[in-house]
């Protein structure tokens, strides 16, 4: 056990767990931030995505040792107009069926238009990958990140 | 199948398979335990002909080069491969400009500085400083060994490396210095990277 100094959206913490311990058990278990999700546990499904330092992270993967220090920012926090016109295409186009994955999917698409303003379809393809939907709702997906494009165009 | 029967069908797959220089698995046998040998520099001091010396030493080396530790991340395509034996890296990630990643999927966001057992206590997500791909123009995959040695010397296309610089590459770099220790799941690179660094100097 090991104490790690942390700021997770924006507030200060301080955790005392083994130095292994993924960063999604520090944000579920420890913080009590339970809307980042377990998947897979092994960086396959991009349910557990959140923010290290602006870029898009599996936290499931992630040992707090390296994540300490870091500016973490999670689903339950996400802000910005990038945040704000995903949220609102997402429900424009009613995105999600089960819900399972969202936090994961919209904590990806976030990232990708913060990098990638005005992605076409193969930039969205490649960035979001790795964000496996059990509902296949990757259509919808797609359009929700488009429309979000067109909203940040302004 | 009796168990007589097994050992005689085990033997004879495992000779067949060392005959064609395929590397052998045992399936109760943990991946990372096997580890195939290096020889030393000194090996190679019977041969008096110095070209042919060099030969033999940069052909012993391509036991490192062209393991899929290495191969893996030098891919003649814009996707990585994986795995032992290689296959397309799963989840399918691309290059990106930079070779660390597409944006919202670099390199980083699953790779982290060191090697990641999983909770399962099987396998682990492979990890070092500075994740990323070999940049196209040191592609190995599909290369023959001469072509590969042709292209390492190149400095227009190893990034611009003079011959004691790639030898210190090959010496301390932390990314070739993983395929030494890849963690569990996954076959290490055969001998050292001080054993590759000293062979590489030779």
């Amino acid at each position: 056990m090991a104490k790690f100094a942390l700021t997770v959206n924006g507030s200060p913490h301080e955790v005392d767990v083994d130095p292994d311990m993924p960063l999604l058990w520090v944000l579920r278990d420890e913080l009590g931030l339970t809307g980042t999700k377990f998947g897979c546990g092994i960086a396959q499904c991009g349910a557990c995505t959140v923010h290290l330092d602006g870029q898009a992270q599996r936290s499931c993967v992630t040992p707090i040792e390296a994540a300490a220090g870091g500016d973490i920012v999670t689903i339950e926090a996400i802000a910005g107009p990038e945040a704000k016109a995903v949220q609102d295409a997402w429900i424009k186009h009613d995105v999600p069926q089960c819900g399972y994955c969202q936090s994961g999917q919209i904590m990806s698409a976030v990232a990708l238009l913060r990098e990638t303003p005005q992605p076409g379809d193969a930039e969205i393809d490649a960035g979001m990958t790795g964000n496996i939907c059990r509902c296949a709702a990757y259509v919808r997906i797609r359009q929700a990140i488009r429309t979000a494009a067109e909203t940040l165009k302004g | 199948m009796g168990r007589a029967g097994f050992n005689t069908t085990l033997l004879l797959a495992i000779t067949a398979a060392a005959a064609v220089g395929v590397p052998v698995f045992m399936a109760d046998q943990p991946i990372a335990a096997i580890r195939d040998e290096l020889s030393e520099p000194n090996d190679f001091s019977s041969i008096a002909d110095e070209r042919q010396r060099s030969i033999a030493i940069f052909t012993e080396m391509g036991k490192v080069l062209q393991h899929p530790r290495c191969v893996n991340c030098h891919p003649r395509t814009n996707r990585p491969k994986q795995g032992d034996p290689p296959h397309p890296h799963i989840p399918p990630v691309a290059r990106g400009p930079d070779g660390l990643g597409m944006p919202a999927m670099r390199c980083t966001t699953c790779h982290g500085e060191k090697n990641f057992s999983f909770g399962g206590g099987r396998g682990s997500l492979p990890g070092a400083e500075s994740w990323h791909l070999a940049p196209e123009s040191m592609a190995w995959e599909g290369r023959a060994l001469g072509e590969i040695c042709e292209q390492i010397k190149d400095p227009q296309r190893n990034g611009g490396k003079s011959l004691s610089e790639l030898q210190r590459h090959n010496a301390e770099d932390g990314l070739v210095g993983w395929g030494f220790e890849p963690g569990d799941g996954r076959s290490a690179a055969p001998g050292s990277q001080e054993l590759f660094g000293q062979l590489t100097a030779a």
